[in-house]
């Protein structure tokens, strides 16, 4: 389907696509199977200018150019997605953990990390998660006590994407334990701060490709211009940030059910049984039929939010929710048809389909599941009834 | 330090099908492509250009369309690209192709270093290097690869050669071709394809190089192709054991008697 993306967009599109190619396909079973985060492919995405896409020209980016960012962001991660659900997410989570400080952060803070990351000389990461703080994102208990010109911070990460191998966080902390997700903080904090160290290294079912890692703050000092925003927005920026990123993980699984559709077709048309390929059998074309269909209405969905954005409009909190739990439903459905579709050999290791179904999975987890997203949505859609807008 | 590279545009060989009855490439729909040895001749000179400063001039001869591998080019990080192009050119032999491209090297001017790709995968010949070198009159060092050292008007390289490797000294300018050992080619950069689309590519024709018609294009061209053929795999062969003296006459022998072609 033709989404007219710009000639600058396409240009994202092309050079992922040979980022994808000599690099990620390759290096993806190798990853996968270690568990090893892919240092020199980030390098190569930061050589090739790709980090700074959703960053505004004043700031070392290029957002300008792509007509906003979020639009080239998700054409970016999809295009990666396609080869490779680990490594994209090592990219994108960049995005994220830089988004607090572009949506809200003073302009020092935005001149001193956002030109880092738009070079990509510097990784980002997002720390809101923790072992009892998930969907209840208000159940931080990671505490940040003011003492003077500094933050003193204390408490656990945890999942936290790019952890260990960023250099930028921002991090979520209970500055007024009595006030809830209201006495929420957001604050920047730096690699090497004392008292900040990295806890253990999870062994996960998919993006294996992807650091996903343990935070632990004791006793860790974090100067007050470090604040982002103000004291008690903390969960406010939290949801600005995810708003704002949840069609970056939509764009990521929109990408990988793209590669399963590829792998499944392929190899449909190859594969011989009863002395025919098995795309002759209605069967197995309707099941591709499907799975194209599924992917390309997810695309639209996830295209026309992100335009949305980047047009500059305010509210789009449902709409962003919708292109996450109807992309990442349908990245589980698609790469599940596509380990059918290539029967056995789809189970196998050799094959890469199964470590697709396996990287879908996180899309429907992660960023807010998919029961929260539809809370979201029905949150919102009431809201709606009741104003009696239509 | 100012580098001339010297491109073409070839098929695609991975791609090519072969007229099994003509014995001839199939050109049709098959996609061309940046000449894949010179990939590391740009890589080469982009590297020499980082670290000494200067400029990366790439240049190649054909028909409009090959400005496309310029670009490709360009978006790697080339400064400048230059497209030779005139109907003239056309059916140009290794002879007056690398006439053409020796001139506009001269026309440039100041140029201290040409790299080019050892050879092009259509024609293999491997020879426009060497002849650009022989036309312009400079010094020339094929199948680089590695440069070890280059400024202060020398060049110390790697040779690799069937029995081993040469180190070269040249005093520049000098000509050198590139083998694939010599680096990793990058790939472009988001902002260099950006400036490789809104880039003019100055198109040079006969007039501009001041070359005669005799001297280029088919005109200027002492070879032709006369016929491409696959040639038959030989068979058999025969081992002969001897002193040195009885086998060298039996060859004599065998070769005066006309039995071997």
């Amino acid at each position: 389907m033709n989404y007219f993306l710009s000639e600058e967009l396409r240009d994202i599109k092309e050079l992922c696509a040979e980022i994808a190619e000599k690099y990620i396909i390759p290096a993806r079973a190798e990853l996968d199977e270690e568990n090893r985060f892919p240092s020199e492919i980030m390098k190569v995405m930061a050589d090739s200018d790709l980090c700074g896409i959703y960053i505004p020209e004043a700031y070392g980016g290029s957002a300008e150019m792509f007509g906003g960012g979020s639009l080239a962001l998700c054409v970016a991660t999809e295009e990666l997605s396609r080869a490779c659900g680990g490594v994209a997410v090592s990219f994108a989570a960049n995005a994220l953990g830089a988004m607090p400080i572009l949506i809200s952060g003073s302009e020092d803070q935005k001149k001193k990390y956002l030109p880092l990351l738009a070079s990509g000389s510097r990784m980002a990461a997002f720390a809101l998660t923790e072992p009892e703080a998930g969907s209840d994102a208000g159940g931080v208990k990671t505490r940040a006590v003011r003492d003077g010109d500094h933050y003193v911070i204390n408490g656990t990460k945890q999942w936290i994407t790019n952890g260990g191998e960023a250099q930028i966080y921002t991090v979520i902390a209970q500055t007024d334990p009595s006030r809830g997700a209201r006495g929420l903080s957001a604050f920047i904090m730096e690699e090497g701060t004392e008292g900040f160290s990295y806890g253990k290294k999870e062994n996960k079912m998919g993006i294996r490709a992807s650091a996903t890692r343990e935070l632990i703050f004791e006793d860790c000092r974090v100067p007050v211009e470090n604040l982002i925003a103000r004291e008690g927005f903390g969960f406010i920026v939290a949801m600005k940030t995810l708003n704002r990123s949840r069609p970056g993980v939509a764009a990521q699984a929109v990408g990988i059910a793209q590669g399963a559709l590829d792998e499944a077709a392929g190899y449909a048309s190859q594969r011989v049984q009863f002395g025919r390929r098995i795309d002759s059998f209605q069967g197995i074309q309707f099941m591709l039929a499907d799975m194209a269909t599924q992917i390309e209405a997810a695309r639209a969905l996830v295209y026309s939010v992100a335009r949305m954005i980047d047009a500059g409009e305010k509210k789009y909190e449902k709409e962003s929710a919708m292109a996450k739990v109807f992309a990442s439903d349908v990245a589980m459905r698609v790469t599940t048809d596509a380990v059918q579709i290539l029967g056995g050999y789809g189970y196998m290791k050799e094959y890469p389909v199964e470590k697709m179904m396996r990287d879908a999975k996180i899309t429907q987890i992660y960023e807010g599941t998919n029961q929260i997203q539809r809370a979201v949505i029905a949150s919102a859609l009431i809201k709606e009834t009741a104003g009696g807008k239509r | 330090m100012r580098f001339v590279v010297v491109v073409k545009q070839v098929p695609d060989t991975a791609e090519v099908r072969i007229d099994e009855e003509k014995g001839t490439l199939i050109r049709e729909g098959v996609p061309s492509i940046l000449n894949p040895f010179d990939e590391y001749a740009i890589e080469e000179a982009l590297r020499w250009r980082d670290e000494l400063g200067g400029s990366v001039i790439v240049v190649t001869m054909g028909p409009p369309q090959a400005e496309a591998v310029l670009r490709e080019a360009v978006a790697m990080g080339a400064d400048e690209a230059i497209l030779l192009s005139d109907r003239a050119f056309a059916g140009a032999d290794t002879l007056a192709t690398s006439n053409t491209l020796a001139r506009a090297v001269s026309r440039i001017g100041d140029v201290d270093v040409v790299i080019t790709g050892k050879q092009a995968i259509d024609g293999d010949t491997a020879q426009t290097g060497p002849s650009i070198a022989a036309s312009l009159d400079w010094p020339q060092v094929t199948f680089v690869g590695k440069v070890r050292q280059l400024g202060d008007g020398v060049m110390v390289a790697e040779r690799y050669v069937e029995d081993g490797c040469e180190v070269i000294r040249a005093s520049l300018p000098v000509v050198i071709t590139l083998l694939k050992d010599a680096n990793t080619p990058r790939l472009p950069s988001l902002r260099g394809k950006m400036k490789a689309r809104k880039m003019e590519i100055p198109v040079w024709g006969i007039d501009d190089l001041g070359l005669e018609p005799g001297k280029v294009g088919l005109d200027g061209s002492p070879t032709r192709v006369v016929k491409v053929a696959t040639p038959e795999a030989s068979s058999g062969g025969e081992i002969h054991r001897g002193e040195p003296g009885e086998l060298a006459a039996l060859i004599v022998d065998r070769l005066l008697g006309g039995e071997v072609e």
